[in-house]
């Protein structure tokens, strides 16, 4: 599977809650191609977050093989699993969760920062990233706090795309945000989508599914539905 | 490329000012500790370094001399034995003196003086003549001390009555503080023939001969092959470097400004425990942050290094904050104990202002290591859940 980017091998996570052990997934086997737009869907505590962190490298499975790009990450150390996140995986968060002391263009420099991009060339990148999240360049130097919640997720799509990254994780993107501000956003990911940009979005919403051409539905943490690409 | 970095390195500067800025109040008391405990070490240290330094001024200019006096059982140092003086090596002189006790009187007022003997040559080397000259040889001059010049109100031309022989005054010395060898400022100095003279009935011999060494690297080995030479047999002198004792006092004031400064340094202790207290806070507060920066790429050393930057902007503004206050602090600690505050300007104490300064930044990055590390261990998942 050549073109296969996220690879997930029969991925079970165990959580002990005092002498309970719970299955957040339970032999999960999925593979994701390059380019796909993917939606996770699924009530709470099924176990759509947990797969999105296990994707997303901020969380190793008990059990079973997640490789991203072909990379088993359980032979990954801490700090290369970080270097594997910050030049492959962009993150968007329900949240938002931008970082209050920086300005709206810092956030997105941040991973440039991380990266070791140059002064000059990373004010440029944020500009063209700001550019195209549809955000205003006045509102560049705002800090989060005086930003919309549509704007403050524009910005943290910006910080996402900030170092190129293969695959863009999103857990519930427009779960804090009115219905027109959410649909902008998704259009914005679609747009990304179409790029070449593998996206893949935990929501509970089912009007987001509309917008990917796989989805897949837990529960109990198993897959039971996957639709998409064939139907 | 060296541009690049700055730049990049400026952010998290930048990103620390204002990080600190977030808690100003928290920020400036962390500070006000570390600015405490600078004061205090540089103060204490001032302190005593003053009391050392005021000593050692009143001890006045022991010098590296080696003094013999005649052992314990022996009245007198003969000609002979400053004759076998004279042959041991890397000596730049010799000078016997002869010494004793006696009441000088002048007008209706009488006081107790040192009567020394020696040569002018000898008189020259040893002390520092304030007015008039040296004695002239065979003569019946003599040259006094400052205070013995002031007790009795002498003047150049005096005429002293020195056990009921008279002597000229010709000259007045410079004060010149408490001596190991020699107590000048109370003494009458008189030529060998006018003092054999006054004391016709004693011994023949010095009581005392100090002799100066050409190299200070040299004094020990030279007063070992007096010893040598001298107390072959049996010990007839006593051997004294004089540098050694000045060195045992400077130990002993070493010790005491240690001691004081160990005093301060509690202060500083308590400071950057409570820079860990407040980079702990932080570290607490900004769990969320951390999770975000770890998420979107920020490795361990970059967490690191965000908050030692922290820790390192408080403590580099605090120390020398604290430095330039230490200045105050050692003048109001030399008023209060000395009495004066000449010492504060000190080469040597200006050094424990450098030490505190550097002491204070050493503090506070270390208060601020475990917060750090802290920090910079966080899983990114755990720290992205922390609400």
């Amino acid at each position: 599977m050549p073109d296969s980017i996220v690879d997930l091998q029969n991925v079970t996570k165990v959580y002990t809650l005092g002498s309970n052990e719970i299955y957040a997934l339970n032999g999960v086997n999925l593979t994701i191609k390059k380019g796909d737009f993917v939606t996770i869907m699924g009530p709470s505590g099924s176990g759509k977050s947990t797969l999105l962190n296990m994707v997303g490298c901020l969380d190793l499975p008990s059990e079973g093989i997640v490789r991203i790009n072909g990379t088993d990450v359980s032979t990954l150390s801490d700090d290369e699993l970080t270097t594997l996140r910050r030049d492959n995986i962009g993150f968007i968060f329900q949240q938002f969760n931008l970082i209050q002391t920086l300005t709206a263009i810092e956030n997105v420099e941040m991973p440039m920062i991380f990266s070791r991009m140059d002064a000059a060339a990373r004010r440029k990148k944020a500009l063209s990233l700001f550019n195209q999240s549809n955000l205003e360049i006045e509102y560049a130097d705002h800090r989060p706090n005086e930003l919309s919640g549509g704007q403050q997720q524009r910005v943290a799509i910006a910080r996402a795309l900030a170092n190129n990254p293969t695959i863009i994780l999103a857990d519930e993107p427009t779960g804090n945000l009115d219905t027109k501000t959410g649909e902008s956003i998704m259009k914005l990911l679609e747009d990304l989508n179409s790029k070449g940009t593998t996206v893949i979005v935990v929501t509970h919403d089912q009007r987001l599914a509309e917008y990917s051409n796989t989805t897949i539905r837990l529960q109990d943490g198993e897959i039971y539905h996957e639709s998409g690409e064939n139907d | 490329m060296n541009l690049v970095k700055t730049i990049s390195s400026n952010m998290y500067v930048e990103l620390a000012k204002r990080n600190l800025k977030r808690h100003t109040v928290r920020t400036i008391l962390a500070a006000i500790g570390i600015i405490i405990g600078v004061i205090a070490i540089s103060s204490m240290g001032i302190l005593g370094n003053s009391l050392k330094l005021s000593v050692a001024g009143s001890l006045g200019d022991v010098g590296n001399e080696i003094v013999v006096y005649p052992s314990y059982g022996e009245s007198v140092i003969t000609e002979k034995q400053v004759d076998e003086l004279y042959k041991v090596g890397d000596i730049e002189y010799i000078i016997p003196i002869l010494s004793n006790v006696a009441k000088a009187e002048y007008k209706s007022e009488s006081i107790f003086t040192n009567v020394y003997g020696l040569e002018k040559d000898g008189l020259y080397q040893l002390v520092e003549l304030e007015e008039g000259y040296f004695l002239r040889s065979g003569s019946k001059d003599c040259v006094i001390g400052a205070n013995l010049a002031e007790n009795l109100d002498l003047k150049l031309g005096s005429r002293l009555t020195v056990k009921d022989s008279q002597f000229r005054v010709v000259g007045i010395l410079k004060e010149s503080g408490f001596g190991l060898a020699l107590n000048p400022d109370g003494a009458t100095f008189i030529t060998p023939e006018a003092y054999k003279k006054l004391y016709e009935d004693v011994d023949d011999g010095y009581n005392l001969v100090i002799v100066k060494v050409k190299d200070l690297d040299y004094v020990e080995t030279v007063a070992g092959s007096i010893e040598e030479r001298l107390n072959k047999k049996e010990d007839v002198v006593t051997v004294l470097v004089t540098g050694s004792i000045l060195k045992s006092i400077d130990d002993i004031f070493n010790s005491i400004s240690l001691f004081l400064i160990g005093i301060g340094s509690i202060s500083l202790l308590v400071a950057g425990v409570s820079i860990l207290n407040v980079m702990l806070m932080s570290t607490m507060e900004r769990t969320k942050e951390i999770g975000i920066m770890k998420a979107v790429g920020a490795s361990r050393k970059e967490i690191l290094k965000m908050f030692m930057m922290e820790a390192l902007i408080i403590g580099v503004a605090a120390s020398l904050i604290g430095g330039v206050l230490s200045f105050g602090g050692g003048f109001v600690v030399n008023i209060l104990i000395l009495k004066e505050a000449s010492y504060l300007f000190a080469p040597s104490s200006i050094m424990y202002i450098v030490a505190g300064v550097t002491f204070g930044i050493v503090t506070s990055l270390a208060g601020g290591m475990y917060p750090a590390w802290k920090a910079s261990n966080m899983r990114p998942l755990d720290a992205l859940r922390y609400e």
